[in-house]
C-alpha cells in the first residue's frame, strides 16, 4: 500500500512538474476563469463521459425530462393551435370561451366536442393538434370496448364497428388512437404516462434538493462544531430514523389532505437524514486540514470557513449520492401511490397506474406500462448514479 | 576489493501512462551495486529515486507502469522478465524494503510477533518456538528494549523509531542479500534517526548485506554510503564514490545540491526593541476523562509552563523533538486553541478573547504552516487564497486595491504575479510555500509564527525559503516566531533560542549562545544528532 502511495505521490509531483508551467509563463486571463472547467472537473466529465452506459442514460433521461416538461404541448385535449376567422388560438396554453369561436356558453370550450370543431370549420379555420390528442384527464367517450380498453392497434374490426360506425368512419385504422389502450376509466395511458413521469421526476427533484439541502446544513453544523452538539444531533437523528417511517406516512397522509407539497413536507420530514451523516463525516475530517487553520487564523469566521472552504469538499460525496437520492424519492412516491396513500384520485400517477394494472389483471397493457415506464426510469437514474459514482472516484484507473 | 556485483541496473527506463498521457519517470539510468555495498540514490521528491527502488522489486503499479527500455540483473538473473510467481520468491527472501513511513507499514490490527512470524513462515516455514525464539533474536538485533515483553505489542503501542526498528526486523527475518531503504528515516525525528543510521550500518556489517539507500539528505548519504548516485529528473547525472563527490562534484546539480545548506546570518539581538509577544507560564492541558462519568482523571501536558518574549525584528526560534509541543505552543500564541495563562500581544492582554473579539487582532499576527500541500484550499485560486484575509479585516477596500496588495505580496515572495488566476495543484511545493507567505504578509502583520515552514521542503527548496523568509523579514521589518525541528534552518533564522521537550523548556538563551555552548544533556544530544549524525548513548533522548 505504501509503496503505491509512494509512488503515486511521486508521479503526481512528477506530472506537476512537466505541467505547471513556469512562474513567468503565459497569463491566464482573468475574465475566463470562472467558465473554464478546472482541470479536476474535467477529467470528472471526461471519466463521465468514458462510462457509455451512463454517459447515454444521462442524456437520454435529460431529453425525457425536458420533453414532458412540455407535455401540455405533446398530449392535450386542448389543440396547439387553432385559426379562426383570420387570427390565431393557443388553447394549450390560453384558455378560451365558446363564444370566442361564435359558440353561444360562456363556458370553457370543449375542442373535442363535434360542436366546436364544426364552428371553427364553418368559418374555414383550421386545427392543429397536439401528437396525443387526450390529456392526462380526458376520458374517451368512444370506447370500442369497455374500460379498460385495449390499445387501438390491437383491437379487430368487429370490436371497432360500432364506434366506427357511430362516428362515420370506414375503419378501425381512422379511430383516434390508444396507443397503450386506456385505463379503468377511460383515460388515455399514453397520456397518463407522459404527465406520470413529469410529475414524479419533479417530485423526486424538490425532494432531492430540499433535503440535500437541509441535510447538508445539519452535517454541517454537526461534523464543523463536533462536542456537544454533534452528540446531540446525533441521538436526535438516531431515534429518528428508528422511527418506522413508513407507517407513519400512511397516518399523516389518513389525516392530512395529500397534495403535491403536503406530501413533499411529509416526506422531507424523513428523506433529510440521509445526507447527513455522509455531510458531517467530509466535516469533521475536513475540519482538520491545515488550511482551515489558516483561514481560521487570518480570521474568517466560521460560515465562511464551511461555506467556501469545506463545503466543496463534501460536495463530491453529496453530488456522488443525489441520483441514488432521487430515484429513492421517485420510488417512495410511487409506492405512496400505489398503495393510495399518494397524490389526489385523478392525477396521473405512476403508482395509480401499477395499482390499476393490479387490480385489471385481465387488461395487461396497463401493468406493463407502468412496470417499463418506472423500470426504464430507475434503471436510468441507476446508470448515471453510477457513472457518476465512478468519475468522481479519485483511485479509478484511467485508461 | 574486487567483490562480484549484485545488483546490476542497466539503462532503465521507467514510464508511466496516465490519461492516455504518457510520462518518463526514470530516463535511461545504470548503476550497480557491489556484494557488502552501500549505494545512495541522492535526487529531491519527483526525481525517480523511490521509483527506482521499487522497480527493483517489480513493485510498480503494471500495468500502467512500463520499462521502454533496460533490464534488471540480480546474481546475474533478470528480474524484469520473471512471472509475478518467481519474483515474489526473490522479494522478502533475496531483497527487502523499508518504507519511509513507519506508522503506516505495520498492520495496525497485528501484533508485532504475528508480523515478524508471517514472513518466518512464508518464507521460510519456521513455525511455533523456532520461530518465537528467531523473532526474539531479531528483535534484539535491532536494538527493541525488552524483546520478549514487545512481542504482544500492537504497532500503535511503539514509537516511530521502535517501529521503524521493527521494519528493520522483518527486512532482517530472512537474511536478504540486498536491502532497499526508501528514505528510513524521514518521518523520524533528528536523534531517533540518528540511532537508525548506527542500527543499519552496524547490521549492514554483520550481515554482510548490500545496500540501497534512497534519501534526499546528503549528511545522511556522507555518514552511511560508499557510492552516490545523485538522480534528478530520471537521470543519474553523476556517480562515483562518497569522497569524490563531496570534494569533487563534477555536474552543476550536485554542486547545487551541496550549496543547498541554509546560509545566512540571524538578525540581531535587540534588547531596547519594544516585545511583541510575551507569555508567562503557557499551559495547554488536554484533560484525559475516564469512567461514566467522564471524570478528569489526568492530563496530557502538551505545553506545560511555558514563559517566552519576542522583541520587535527578532526571530525566535522553538526547537525540538516531535510531541515536544512546539506546535502546540505555536497555535496557542496565535489563540487557535484553548490555553491557560497570560498571552501578551504588543502591550495588550490577548488571553481569554472570543474569536470575534480577537478578529482585530488577527491582521497583525499570521501564520504558515508545515504543509504547502494541505494549507491551501485546492478549491480557491490563487489571488482568492491571498485576498482572503484582506476580505476579512479591510471589508471596504476595493476590488482594485486588493489586487494590487495581493500582486505587491506575490512580487515580494517572488512569484510572477500573472499566475494569480491559477490553482495551488498547478505549483510546486516551494512555489505553494511562497504562496502561503504571500498570504501571511499581505494583511502586513507584526508578528508572524512559522510552524516548520520548510520540512516539508526539498533540500534546494529549503534554503531559498530560507533567504526570502529572512529578507522579507528586513524588509517589513516583521517579528518571527520559528518553529521547527530542523536545526540547520533554525541557526541561519534565529536570533534566540527555546529547546522544548515533553511541553517544558529545557533551555533558552540568545541562539549564537546554545548552539556554541549547549548547558543541558538534552540540548547537546540534540545538537550531535542533527548536526554529526551521532547517537548519544545512554537515555537521554526517547527511543
Amino acid at each position: 500500500m505504501d509503496a503505491k502511495a509512494e509512488v503515486g505521490r511521486e508521479l503526481s509531483e512528477k506530472i506537476d512538474e512537466t505541467s505547471s508551467v513556469s512562474p513567468l509563463g503565459a497569463v491566464v486571463p482573468p475574465e475566463r476563469r470562472r467558465i473554464v472547467l478546472s482541470p479536476i472537473n474535467k477529467r470528472r466529465w471526461e471519466n463521465f463521459k468514458s462510462n457509455r452506459r451512463g454517459y447515454w442514460s444521462f442524456w437520454l433521461f435529460l431529453v425525457l425530462f425536458f420533453v414532458s416538461l412540455f407535455a401540455e404541448f405533446i398530449a392535450n385535449d386542448k389543440p396547439f393551435m387553432i385559426r379562426h376567422d383570420g387570427r390565431l388560438y393557443f388553447p394549450a396554453v390560453v384558455t378560451y370561451s365558446e363564444t370566442d369561436f361564435g359558440g353561444e356558453f360562456e363556458t370553457a370550450a370543449d375542442y373535442r366536442g363535434g360542436y366546436m370543431q364544426k364552428l371553427i370549420a364553418e368559418k374555414g379555420g383550421s386545427i392543429w393538434w397536439t401528437p396525443v390528442r387526450f390529456s392526462y384527464d380526458t376520458i374517451n367517450l368512444d370506447l370500442p370496448t369497455p374500460a379498460p380498453s385495449a390499445p387501438t392497434w390491437s383491437l379487430t374490426e368487429a370490436q371497432c364497428m360500432a364506434v366506427v360506425k357511430k362516428k362515420g368512419l370506414k375503419s378501425c385504422s381512422d379511430l383516434e388512437y390508444n396507443w397503450f389502450g386506456t385505463d379503468d376509466v377511460g383515460r388515455d395511458v399514453v397520456a397518463r404516462l407522459i404527465y406520470g413521469f413529469r410529475i414524479s421526476v419533479l417530485f423526486g427533484l424538490t425532494l432531492t434538493i430540499v433535503s440535500s439541502i437541509i441535510g447538508i446544513f445539519a452535517g454541517a453544523v454537526q461534523g464543523y462544531f463536533g462536542g456537544w452538539t454533534d452528540l446531540l444531533f446525533q441521538r436526535v437523528i438516531e431515534i429518528w430514523t428508528s422511527v418506522p417511517s413508513l407507517y407513519l406516512l400512511l397516518i399523516i397522509s389518513s389525516v392530512l389532505v395529500p397534495g403535491f407539497f403536503v406530501l413533499l413536507g411529509i416526506l422531507l420530514l424523513f428523506s433529510w437524514v440521509s445526507l447527513v451523516g455522509l455531510v458531517r463525516a467530509e466535516f469533521l475530517r475536513g475540519r482538520n486540514f491545515e488550511y482551515i487553520q489558516a483561514a481560521r487564523a487570518l480570521g474568517v469566521s466560521n460560515a465562511v470557513i464551511m461555506f467556501r472552504h469545506l463545503l466543496p469538499n463534501a460536495m463530491v460525496a453529496t453530488l456522488t449520492f443525489l441520483p441514488f437520492i432521487l430515484s429513492s424519492s421517485i420510488m417512495t412516491l410511487t409506492a405512496l401511490d400505489f398503495l393510495g396513500f399518494g397524490l389526489p384520485p385523478g392525477s396521473p400517477s405512476l403508482g395509480e397506474l401499477l395499482s390499476q394494472g393490479k387490480s385489471n389483471i385481465q387488461a395487461p397493457w396497463l401493468s406493463l406500462a407502468g412496470f417499463f415506464s418506472v423500470a426504464i426510469m430507475l434503471s436510468l437514474l441507476i446508470f448515471v448514479g453510477e457513472a457518476v459514482r465512478d468519475a468522481f472516484d479519485p483511485r479509478k484507473a484511467f485508461r | 576489493m574486487a567483490e562480484e556485483t549484485l545488483l546490476t541496473v542497466e539503462d532503465l527506463s521507467i514510464a508511466f501512462s496516465q490519461g492516455g498521457r504518457e510520462t518518463l519517470a526514470v530516463d535511461r539510468i545504470s548503476f550497480d551495486i557491489k556484494k557488502r555495498e552501500t549505494v545512495a540514490l541522492v535526487g529531491e521528491s519527483g526525481s525517480g529515486k523511490s521509483t527506482t527502488a521499487l522497480s527493483v522489486m517489480k513493485l510498480l503499479p503494471y500495468p500502467s507502469a512500463s520499462h521502454p527500455s533496460g533490464k534488471i540483473l540480480f546474481k546475474g538473473k533478470e528480474l524484469l522478465g520473471m512471472s509475478e510467481n518467481e519474483i515474489r520468491h526473490v522479494r522478502g527472501n533475496d531483497i527487502t524494503i523499508i518504507f519511509q513511513e513507519p506508522m503506516t507499514s505495520l498492520n495496525p490490527l497485528h501484533t508485532i510477533e504475528r508480523q515478524i512470524a508471517e514472513i518466518l513462515d512464508l518464507h521460510q516455514g519456521i513455525t511455533g518456538t523456532a520461530a518465537q525464539a528467531r523473532i526474539l533474536d531479531l528483535l534484539s538485533q535491532v536494538g527493541i528494549p525488552d524483546p520478549a515483553g514487545r512481542l504482544k505489542s500492537y504497532p500503535h503501542q511503539l514509537s516511530g523509531g521502535q517501529r521503524q526498528r521493527v521494519m528493520i526486523a522483518m527486512a532482517l527475518a530472512n537474511e536478504p542479500d540486498l536491502l532497499i531503504a526508501d528514505e528510513p528515516t524521514t518521518a523520524l525525528d533528528v536523534t531517533v534517526q540518528a540511532q537508525i543510521l548506527r542500527l543499519l550500518k552496524e547490521i549492514q556489517t554483520r550481515h554482510g548485506m548490500a545496500m540501497l539507500y534512497i534519501t534526499h539528505d546528503l549528511g545522511i548519504v556522507r555518514k552511511i554510503a560508499d557510492r552516490v548516485c545523485v538522480m534528478s529528473k530520471g537521470k543519474i547525472v553523476e556517480q562515483g564514490p562518497v569522497e569524490q563527490i563531496y570534494t569533487a562534484p563534477a555536474h552543476p546539480y550536485t554542486r547545487a545540491l551541496l550549496a543547498a545548506e541554509p546560509k545566512g546570518i540571524a538578525p540581531p539581538l535587540n534588547d531596547a526593541a519594544p516585545v511583541v509577544i510575551k507569555t508567562d507560564n503557557l499551559k495547554v492541558w488536554f484533560p484525559v476523562r475516564r469512567g461514566l462519568m467522564r471524570k478528569v482523571v489526568g492530563h496530557i501536558k502538551a505545553v506545560d509552563g511555558v514563559s517566552v518574549e519576542v522583541r520587535e525584528g527578532e526571530t525566535l526560534g522553538v526547537v525540538g523533538e516531535s510531541g515536544s509541543g512546539k506546535t502546540t505552543l505555536g497555535l496557542a500564541i496565535m489563540r487557535l486553541i484553548a490555553s491557560d495563562g497570560p498571552i501578551v500581544f504588543m502591550g495588550k492582554t490577548v488571553q481569554g478573547l472570543q474569536f470575534k473579539e480577537m478578529r482585530p487582532f488577527r491582521r497583525n499576527m499570521q501564520m504558515v504552516f508545515q504543509d504547502p500541500y494541505g494549507s491551501l484550499s485546492p478549491r480557491m485560486s490563487v489571488a482568492d487564497i491571498i485576498s482572503e484575509g484582506l476580505g476579512v479585516h479591510h471589508p471596504k477596500m476595493t476590488a482594485a486595491e486588493r489586487d494590487r496588495r495581493v500582486l505587491v505580496a506575490l512580487n515580494d515572495v517572488g512569484l510572477d504575479p500573472a499566475t494569480r488566476f491559477r490553482y495551488p495543484h498547478e505549483f510546486s511545493g516551494g512555489q505553494r510555500q511562497r504562496i502561503a507567505i504571500a498570504r501571511a504578509v499581505v494583511l502586513e502583520p507584526d508578528f508572524v509564527v512559522l510552524d516548520e515552514p520548510t520540512s516539508a521542503l526539498d533540500m534546494l527548496i529549503q534554503a531559498q525559503i530560507v533567504d526570502l523568509l529572512r529578507d522579507i523579514q528586513k524588509r517589513r521589518k516583521l517579528t518571527y516566531l520559528f518553529i521547527s525541528h530542523d536545526l540547520k534552518v533554525v541557526s541561519a533564522l534565529a536570533s534566540r533560542l527555546v529547546v522544548m521537550r515533553n511541553g517544558k523548556v529545557v533551555e533558552t538563551g540568545p541562539a549564537a549562545e546554545v548552539f556554541k555552548n549547549p548547558q543541558s544533556e538534552y540540548t547537546r544530544a540534540l545538537f550531535a544528532a542533527a548536526f554529526s549524525l551521532e547517537a548519544v548513548p545512554g537515555a537521554v533522548v526517547a527511543q
